[in-house]
């Protein structure tokens, strides 16, 4: 039900960003998705890709400050309106989202949703009765 | 662990008695330096001082000060108070402020410099069998060789690893089951790191260190305790204090109460002054101390300036040594920071950042002028990886660090956090300050 999620503590200094993402690309491993957020300091980070485990590996071995956690991945129809109702049906359940990042696929009817809730089973009980798709790790992992 | 005393006689002595073989000493210093040194001749003939003019230990008052630029405008032999073929070592500073600072030693100088690091070796637990890995640098700076001299004449096997190549210093640690490591508190708690960073490959179990005798920079109680965390299996350090122009370490270092670093005071008369005016203070003041190294003989050091802010405490201690002791150095008289006005020590922002278990003990502070007025920054390393799901539990802490600093200093701070090992690592001592307010 859930997928992993890597987050990376980041300085706000030029370079750094192709520094870390350098690591990954140099263990072999594919980004699926990734959104960084920052402060006028230091950012986070954060990785879908298709070796979780092997990612938080390397990061950590490079020094730096790494957490993996569950997230949930969401698929939803692409078109106008699509987002709002998913929204509207985890807000009409009370559940607060933390932070979220979407994208597109390939497949042209469909878009994604990373999200990182409150409380997951929550979340999800909203979600599937809205009729949604929760994703699970290999399906992300393989997109 | 074991309280034994190397010197009974002379760190048990009742303090009468003490105190008179201080004057008896400090006369007959002064009558030295009157007749075998050019510089202190000179000097004293100036101030009017004579040895019979010394009545009583106050009397030392009449002395002018020495200091460091003494030794840097006499560099590199000026101050020598006997011929060159007596001196049997020569220590020198790195100079990166200016001439190098130069100390020699004749043979008996180098007897009493080791039997005053003996002493402090015992102190901190050392005893014959056993096995001490020394990790200052050897070389020009007098902590590695004082150390080894000292620890070698209590019976303890000497392993001089010097500073550096980590990964070696830790094989040496397993494979000879070392028992105590001379080092400083920086390169203590990066030694631990690294140990635990390996711990895959070499658990913790596999290290048989049990105490260390830390100095050359001071440590704050709060680091200590973070060290001796690190380490772990009852760890435990112990701090001595000394510098080159005062033999090199062995002026003083604490007992197993480790309630002050108990001075030799056979050696070494202490005074704690008023930077600013040059006053003597009070017993008891904080002040700045002062030190006339009463039994050398090669460069000879009447009432020299440490420029180290501390205080004296003369009460007797459990450990039963009579000596005084004196608090951890609180500041340097020229590291002190003004800041808006404010004195602020280093030490103090560490002891604000100990406890705090989300970065890691290593912090660098930055000054800057904005406009007119000054800003600080300190920069410390995030480690704790559980922070990163949500902005509000980073800004928590920056908020907690920020308000714990300004508690202790009374100024603003900016807190900035850095990834780990972003902040540079010292073998030696640790460069805390980054001051960019004249730059």
């Amino acid at each position: 039900m859930y997928i992993k999620q890597l987050s990376v503590f980041v300085e706000n200094k030029s370079g750094r960003l192709a520094e870390i993402t350098s690591i990954i690309a140099n263990a072999g491993i594919d980004i699926r998705a990734l959104s960084i957020a920052d402060t006028t300091d230091f950012g986070i980070l954060r990785l879908v890709v298709n070796k979780p485990d092997e990612a938080e590996q390397v990061l950590k071995a490079a020094g730096l400050t790494v957490s993996l956690t569950n997230v949930i991945a969401v698929g939803i129809p692409d078109r106008p309106g699509g987002f709002a109702e998913t929204m509207t049906a985890i807000a009409d359940k009370d559940v607060g989202v933390e932070y979220m990042y979407a994208f597109i696929s390939r497949d042209s009817d469909r878009a994604y949703l990373i999200m990182r809730v409150i409380d997951n089973e929550k979340a999800i009980s909203a979600l599937q009765a809205h009729g949604c798709d929760i994703l699970d790790g290999n399906s992300i992992y393989k997109l | 662990m074991e309280n034994r005393i190397f010197n009974k006689e002379m760190e048990c002595m009742p303090r009468k008695e003490l105190e008179a073989l201080q004057l008896e000493r400090l006369k007959a210093l002064v009558d030295y330096c009157e007749k075998n040194s050019e510089f202190y001749a000179k000097r004293l003939a100036a101030a009017g001082v004579t040895a019979d003019k010394i009545k009583c230990l106050s009397d030392i008052e009449y002395i002018p000060y020495t200091t460091k630029d003494d030794l840097r405008d006499t560099y590199p032999f000026g101050m020598l108070s006997v011929p060159r073929e007596k001196i049997v070592r020569i220590h020198a500073s790195s100079g990166t402020t200016g001439n190098p600072t130069v100390v020699a030693y004749t043979r008996e100088d180098m007897e009493h410099w080791t039997e005053q690091v003996a002493r402090l070796a015992v102190a901190a637990g050392a005893h014959e069998g056993t096995t001490v890995q020394i990790c200052f640098g050897y070389g020009m700076f007098t902590g590695a060789l004082g150390l080894h001299y000292g620890l070698e004449k209590i019976g303890a096997s000497v392993v001089p690893t010097s500073s550096g190549n980590t990964e070696k210093q830790l094989k040496f640690m397993r494979d000879f089951q070392t028992d105590a490591i001379v080092a400083t508190p920086s390169y203590c708690m990066y030694l631990a790191e690294a140990a635990h960073s390996m711990s895959d490959k070499y658990p913790m179990s596999s290290y048989n260190l049990k105490y260390g005798i830390l100095g050359s920079e001071g440590s704050t109680p709060e680091m200590r305790a973070e060290i001796e965390k690190h380490w772990g299996n009852g760890f435990f350090c112990t701090d001595n204090y000394g510098m080159s122009e005062l033999n090199g370490p062995g002026m003083s270092g604490e007992c197993l109460y480790r309630d002050g670093l108990h001075i030799n005071e056979d050696h070494f008369l202490c005074e704690i002054i008023d930077s600013a005016s040059g006053k003597v203070l009070e017993r008891g003041s904080t002040g700045e101390l002062v030190v006339t190294n009463l039994t050398k003989r090669g460069l000879p050091m009447l009432r020299y300036r440490t420029k180290d802010i501390t205080n004296l405490n003369y009460e007797p201690c459990k450990c039963g040594r009579t000596s005084a002791r004196m608090h951890k150095i609180i500041g340097r008289s020229d590291d002190m920071i003004k800041v808006r006005g404010v004195n602020v020590f280093p030490s103090q922002v560490e002891s604000a950042l100990i406890g705090f278990n989300e970065i890691s003990p290593n912090y660098l502070l930055v000054l800057r002028r904005e406009g007119y007025s000054d800003s600080m920054e300190v920069r410390v390393e995030l480690i704790d990886g559980g922070l990163l799901e949500n902005y509000g539990a980073l800004v928590a802490l920056q908020k907690r660090i920020h308000d714990n600093i300004k508690n202790i200093l009374g100024i603003e701070i900016k807190v900035t956090l850095v990834e780990p090992n972003s902040i540079e690592r010292f073998t030696g001592k640790a460069k805390r300050v980054l001051d960019l307010r004249n730059s």
